[in-house]
């Protein structure tokens, strides 16, 4: 029978360090562990309870076989009766019965078969080609009766069977139940420490860690560990358990068939390794070809438009059949090297199933054994050739779990965010000062490399330069997203690495061309400035930030709820959301990003006219990118290449024969 | 869609004769052991018994040799298949228009390529290997048990109840988990979006310090999915106590018959037979269920990539469409009108306008009035709803949309950069032209000063979607690749807005000297880009609301002198 689950799959990437891994994994399984322990002996006894199944039915097989024979043998004496072979003169059974009765001294109803074979001599009855196993029951079958079946016997046997059946589902299912829970438990625990994790983590760990990486952890390798806690590992004790159990079940049938069951063993363990290496090696091909079609489908799709404007239908059609095709023949091979594991491991049943009748046969015709023994021998060959197909998908899946779980662990136990310093500033007026300020994203490439400046405050200070001139750089370091290389940043004369991080960053509000809004209302988007803040505090900040108007000429007003995307409001709007939540946050000092391109204008007035509120009586930097801003500022920073180069007013800085900002103004106007 | 099978038809016959042969070998082996064992208790001999042996193993072989070759042929058609739907899907959207990609969405054409397929293709291979197998399998099992059951008869309603039983119990599972399914792609979704925002909004959450209040946000989703995976775990954990007790009980009740009506050896033997046939049958069942189980995920992907086979193309050839050949650039647009597909908002409502060669018209207006859209109509990324353009007095509708598009040289708002190198991004209009030509294009559009600062220059690697290089570069290289296309007309869509303002600056002399008999339109948002042009259009609301120039539209237009106002100071308009 083809099962789709008997497919070869991806091979799994090998983990680092497995025993670190696992320690850490027993660590935190540590508090499920007794469950874990239960059911497993659970599922241990269930295995146990099973395994002698087989061998009752095969008896009640043999009680009935038995039955049969004793009729067939007792019908074929009473058939012969008239025969003058066997000497008597008699025409029932009953009268036979009497007859050797009397010659061997014992009552009618006591005469067996033996009786009448050791009168009659050995040819006398069908009785001495029965096989061994149901000789003694046809010799010591009365000849006064009618052999019947002991029926009583073999639903004793029945019930008996049906009874452990019931009791081994019981446990196996409160093992499910069981495991279940606690893998439920472990990945619940799993995704809250990643999700936790995510935001203690200093930002720089996310310059080598794409945001995709971590979403994979918390889905596709969490699940890979719940998976293998709720089925390979049981699945796993189970099998061993099988092997053992049948094992002795088979020994204790026979030896002979169970060294040849043994020999047959090997032999399909081999068979599974190689179609496994061999599919394995097509699957990568396949995955890889296929990782490149859709690589290009994605490419020609996205880029449709450019394709179209010159004219590369044609070629990009010529590209992707090459690719196509050689996927196809990947696809191909994998598919079917893939697909042959179930055949082979069918036909090593098949083997194994014809050996064991044969053989079995043989020793039935000439030995102890039984018919139901030979239909019990079966079954057990079929389970014990079970687990062995299963090790290699059970294996290849701890090994996935092992690499998942080093991954998770990995993030999980990453060092975090240090805190230099404790509390929060008490009524900051606003002064900043930096001090021989040094910096760069690595060590080795300092991009800041001696700044220093003193700003008032409530002063409003531009930030200039051109496209990748690192602009942002200023804002992370003032939140301290990234600690600096060398130097220092006071607020109000103090060092703020002597406060603690969330304690500095409540003082500093932030307002980002990016804008991040959640999926939530818009009310709720506000208050996250400030989250005890009352809906009349959230209306006020609203108004203050010009964005009043706009939600109460949308569905619900404040109650909009914004979507995933966050696309059903426009990109002005959505700035406006975020002064109206840094307005709610009050904080001492300001960043912002100014409004580009993306706005329409008369939005774009409104995000000014915003701005200008929320800025007075605050220290403001601004991430310049319109001449206006940027003349009227009480100090103007020019970045270039993330290095500060300049610093002045307007005035100060088109004094400035050679210098960079005033090049930079003039061009506009060439 | 049935076309990608049409060719495979006779593999898929092939197939199901040698399942046939297949479920006929694989019958054929209990009926033989049940007649050996009989012997057995009879009294044959070594030679008989060994050679009973033999034939099943005879039939042993043929079930594995006909496995193989029908794993062989359903790997054939599946790839096959799934190789022929890529193609003609790919094949297909390259020639969709612009408004067809919108109607789809560019992330559904690529799932629906990709996803989609695969899906198809993993179905078409258990439909060979299952589907049409179970089917054959059961029914042969069936003869083969009530031929089996001579003295039980009654045991072949074990069979029945056992095959209600199972079926039933996974069918009623599957209906109480089946809401949690549906719930569990939901719920994953949403715990997705709320990691994946703070992960985007790390800065703003640490800056407003509300770490708490995102980790509530993440437990609600992440308890639910617990309780959710729970529930479907536990309930569909009760199937395999199910089966193993129904499939125990079929053998001890198929048994317990027995001993109430057996009369004689041939009787027990058959019966051994019979059980074996009780499993397969029953087997054939749960494989059946299963895959009705996957068909509802495989139809519907069949569904959505036949949904694109049979959506017609909106921009196509005309019959009679000329080959557009040297012309000069004179572009006429009359009353032109354009709505998306079915809605009943005009985007754009009757411009009429005219740009000639030697010119720059320059388009200005709001976020949403319509300008980019008004371009795109050019090179016929969409088609004009009402009105007419015209170029060199045809409409281009008349042209060949090929021979029309190597006439208008066009700079996405969008700029798509491709897997390759400069060299072959840039010159992706003609990868057998010149150098010079390149470098030169790249020089006009302010590229050639980066490009050199790389190790590689011309040759250095554009990774997919142009990841390694800067906004501001991005855009360079797409204009350096319009640039290079020769045309006589050329339409840049707000192409300058990742430029700093001295670059910007240096671009536009420069494409004022190179371009300077070309026809030349320009999208743009900044005034201060466009202030020089020789005609300014004016859009808000899809409608013109001005036509001239920059002095003319101060005094005659409300909506630009607005914007003016709001992005240059006085002094600066002075200037000007």
């Amino acid at each position: 029978m083809p099962s789709p689950h008997m497919r070869v799959g991806a091979p799994a990437a090998k983990p680092k360090n497995t025993k670190k891994t696992l320690g850490q994994l027993l660590k935190y399984m540590r508090s499920s562990l007794p469950v874990i322990i239960i059911s497993f002996v659970f599922a241990i006894a269930s295995v146990v309870l099973t395994i002698n199944i087989p061998n009752l039915t095969g008896e009640a097989t043999d009680a009935l076989m038995s039955g049969v024979i004793q009729k067939a043998v007792y019908k074929g004496i009473e058939n012969n009766l008239g025969d003058e072979a066997l000497g008597f003169e008699c025409s029932t059974m009953d009268e036979l019965a009497e007859i050797v009765a009397n010659a061997s001294g014992k009552t009618k109803g006591e005469v067996t078969v033996k009786d009448l074979m050791a009168l009659a001599g050995e040819d006398s009855t069908t009785a001495d080609s029965v096989p061994e196993k149901y000789a003694d029951a046809v010799m010591n079958m009365k000849l006064a009766y009618a052999p019947s079946l002991d029926v009583d016997a073999i639903v004793r046997v029945l019930i008996i069977t049906l009874v452990l059946m019931g009791i081994s589902g019981v446990l196996s299912y409160v093992q499910t139940f069981l495991l279940a829970g606690v893998a439920q438990k472990i990945s619940y625990r799993l995704r809250r420490d990643i999700d936790l994790k995510i935001s203690k983590l200093p930002l720089k760990y996310y310059d080598t860690t794409a945001s995709g990486e971590v979403l994979s952890y918390l889905t596709n390798d969490v699940d890979n560990i719940s998976t293998s806690l709720n089925q390979s590992l049981a699945q796993l004790v189970t099998a061993i358990t099988t092997l053992i159990g049948v094992a002795v079940m088979m020994f204790s049938i026979s030896w002979i068939l169970t060294l040849i069951a043994l020999v047959i063993m090997p032999l399909s363990f081999a068979l599974v390794m190689l179609v496994v290496k061999f599919s394995q090696k097509h699957f990568v091909g396949q995955q890889k070809t296929l990782g490149e079609v859709n690589a290009d489908i994605e490419e020609m799709y996205g880029a449709h438009t450019v394709v179209q404007l010159y004219n590369a239908q044609d070629d990009t059609k010529k590209e992707f059949d090459k690719l196509n095709t050689r996927l196809a023949a990947a696809t191909r091979k994998s598919q079917f090297l893939s697909g042959l594991m179930q055949p082979c491991m069918q036909f090593i049943g098949n083997l194994s199933y014809v050996v064991v009748s044969v053989v079995g046969g043989v020793l039935v015709a000439g030995g102890s054994l039984g018919v139901g023994n030979i239909q019990a021998f079966i079954q057990y060959v079929r389970q014990f050739n079970q687990p062995v197909a299963q090790f290699g998908s059970i294996m290849n899946t701890l090994q996935l779990t092992v690499a998942s779980a080093e991954r998770v662990f990995d993030f999980i136990y990453a060092e975090e965010e240090r805190e230099t310093g404790e509390g929060a500033p008490q009524n900051a007026k606003g002064v900043v000062d930096f001090k021989n300020v040094k910096f760069g994203y690595s060590p080795d490439k300092i991009i800041v490399k001696d700044f220093s400046s003193h700003i008032e405050a409530g002063s409003k200070v531009a930030i200039v330069g051109p496209t990748g001139a690192g602009k942002t750089t200023m804002v992370k370091l003032l939140m301290r997203f990234y600690d600096l290389n060398d130097g220092a940043i006071y607020l109000d004369g103090k060092n703020v690495a002597e406060y603690s991080r969330d304690g500095l960053r409540r003082e500093f509000g932030m307002v980002l061309q990016d804008t991040w809004l959640y999926s939530g209302t818009i009310r709720d988007n506000i208050r996250y400035g400030k989250l005890d803040a009352t809906d009349e505090e959230v209306e006020r900040a609203a108004k203050i930030a010009c964005a009043d108007h706009f939600i109460r000429t949308l569905e619900g007003g404040y109650d909009f709820v914004i979507n995933e995307e966050a696309d059903n409001i426009s990109q002005g709007q959505k700035q406006l959301l975020t002064i109206a939540r840094a307005v709610i946050a009050d904080p001492k000092v300001l960043i912002l990003d100014e409004a580009t391109s993306s706005v329409d204008t008369r939005t774009e007035l409104l995000i000014q006219k915003a701005m200008n509120r929320l800025m007075e009586g605050r220290t403001s930097f601004i991430i310049a990118h319109r001449l206006s801003t940027i003349k009227d500022a009480d100090k103007i920073l020019v970045m270039v290449g993330g290095d500060i180069v300049e610093q002045g007013t307007h005035d100060e800085l088109m004094q400035v024969d050679d210098g960079f900002y005033r090049k930079l103004y003039n061009a506009q106007f060439a | 869609m049935l076309k990608a099978y049409k060719k495979y038809i006779p593999h898929i016959i092939l197939c199901f004769v040698l399942l046939f042969i297949e479920a006929f070998a694989d019958l054929a082996m209990p009926e033989y052991m049940a007649d050996l064992l009989e012997r057995v208790v009879l009294g044959a001999g070594t030679r008989e018994i060994l050679k009973v042996g033999g034939i099943m193993l005879g039939y042993a072989a043929v079930v594995t040799a006909a496995s193989v070759a029908v794993g062989y042929l359903a790997s054939v058609v599946g790839a096959g298949t799934s190789r022929k739907m890529r193609q003609m899907l790919f094949e297909k959207i390259s020639d969709f228009s612009a408004a067809d990609f919108d109607k789809f969405q560019v992330s559904s054409l690529i799932t629906r390529s990709t996803n989609d397929v695969t899906q198809v293709q993993l179905f078409t291979i258990i439909f060979i290997r299952i589907v049409m197998y179970a089917p054959i399998l059961a029914i042969g099992g069936i003869i083969k048990a009530i031929a089996n059951s001579t003295g039980i008869s009654v045991a072949v309603w074990v069979i029945v109840v056992a095959v209600a039983v199972i079926v039933c119990s996974l069918v009623t599972l599957l209906l109480i988990v089946q809401p949690k399914f549906t719930k569990l792609q939901k719920i994953i979704d949403r715990l997705n979006l709320v990691a994946r925002e703070s992960l985007t909004g790390m800065m703003v959450v640490r800056a407003f310090g509300t770490q708490s209040y995102e980790e509530e946000r993440f437990d609600k989703v992440n308890a639910e999915l617990k309780n959710n995976q729970l529930f479907t775990g536990r309930v569909m954990g009760l199937f395999t106590p199910i089966v193993m007790f129904t499939m125990n009980g079929v053998s001890i009740a198929v048994i317990w018959i027995a001993a109430y009506m057996a009369n004689d050896i041939g009787t027990v033997t058959s019966m051994m037979a019979f059980i074996q046939y009780a499993v397969q049958i029953i087997m054939s069942f749960m494989m059946v269920t299963m895959v009705f189980v996957m068909l509802p995920r495989a139809l519907t992907s069949m569904r959505r990539i036949r949904e694109i086979l049979k959506s017609p193309i909106s921009v196509t050839d005309r019959e009679n469409a000329v080959k557009a050949e040297g012309l000069k650039g004179e572009l006429v647009f009359d009353n032109v009108s354009f709505r998306y597909g079915d809605s009943e908002d005009e985007v754009i409502k009757d411009i009429s306008f005219t740009a000639m060669p030697g010119q720059t018209t320059a388009i200005i207006g709001a976020t949403g009035s319509g300008k980019s859209t008004l371009i795109k109509l050019i090179p016929r990324l969409y088609d004009v709803s009402g009105g007419s353009i015209t170029l060199d007095g045809r409409d281009i509708r008349d042209y060949t949309l090929e021979s029309l598009r190597d006439n208008v040289s066009f700079v996405p708002q969008k700029n798509v950069l491709l897997r390759g190198t400069v060299e072959s991004n840039i010159k992706y209009a003609d990868g057998n032209g010149s150098d010079e030509d390149m470098r030169a294009a790249a020089e006009t559009a302010q590229a050639a000063e980066f490009i050199s600062s790389r190790e590689k220059e011309y040759k250095s690697e554009i990774a997919q979607g142009g990841g390694n290089v800067s906004g501001g570069q991005k855009q360079r290289l797409a204009i350096a690749r319009a640039l290079y296309k020769k045309a006589p007309v050329y339409v840049f869509d707000d192409s300058f807005s990742a430029l700093d303002f001295k670059t910007d600056a240096a671009l536009r002399t420069a494409l004022k000297e190179k371009l300077s008999d070309k026809n030349i339109i320009i999208v743009a948002q900044r005034v201060g880009s466009i202030m020089n042009a020789d005609q300014i259009l004016v859009l808000d609301a899809g409608k013109m609301v001005g036509k001239g120039t920059h002095a003319e539209l101060m005094k005659t237009c409300d909506v630009y002198s607005e914007i003016a106002h709001s992005q240059l100071s006085k002094e600066e308009l002075a200037n000007a």
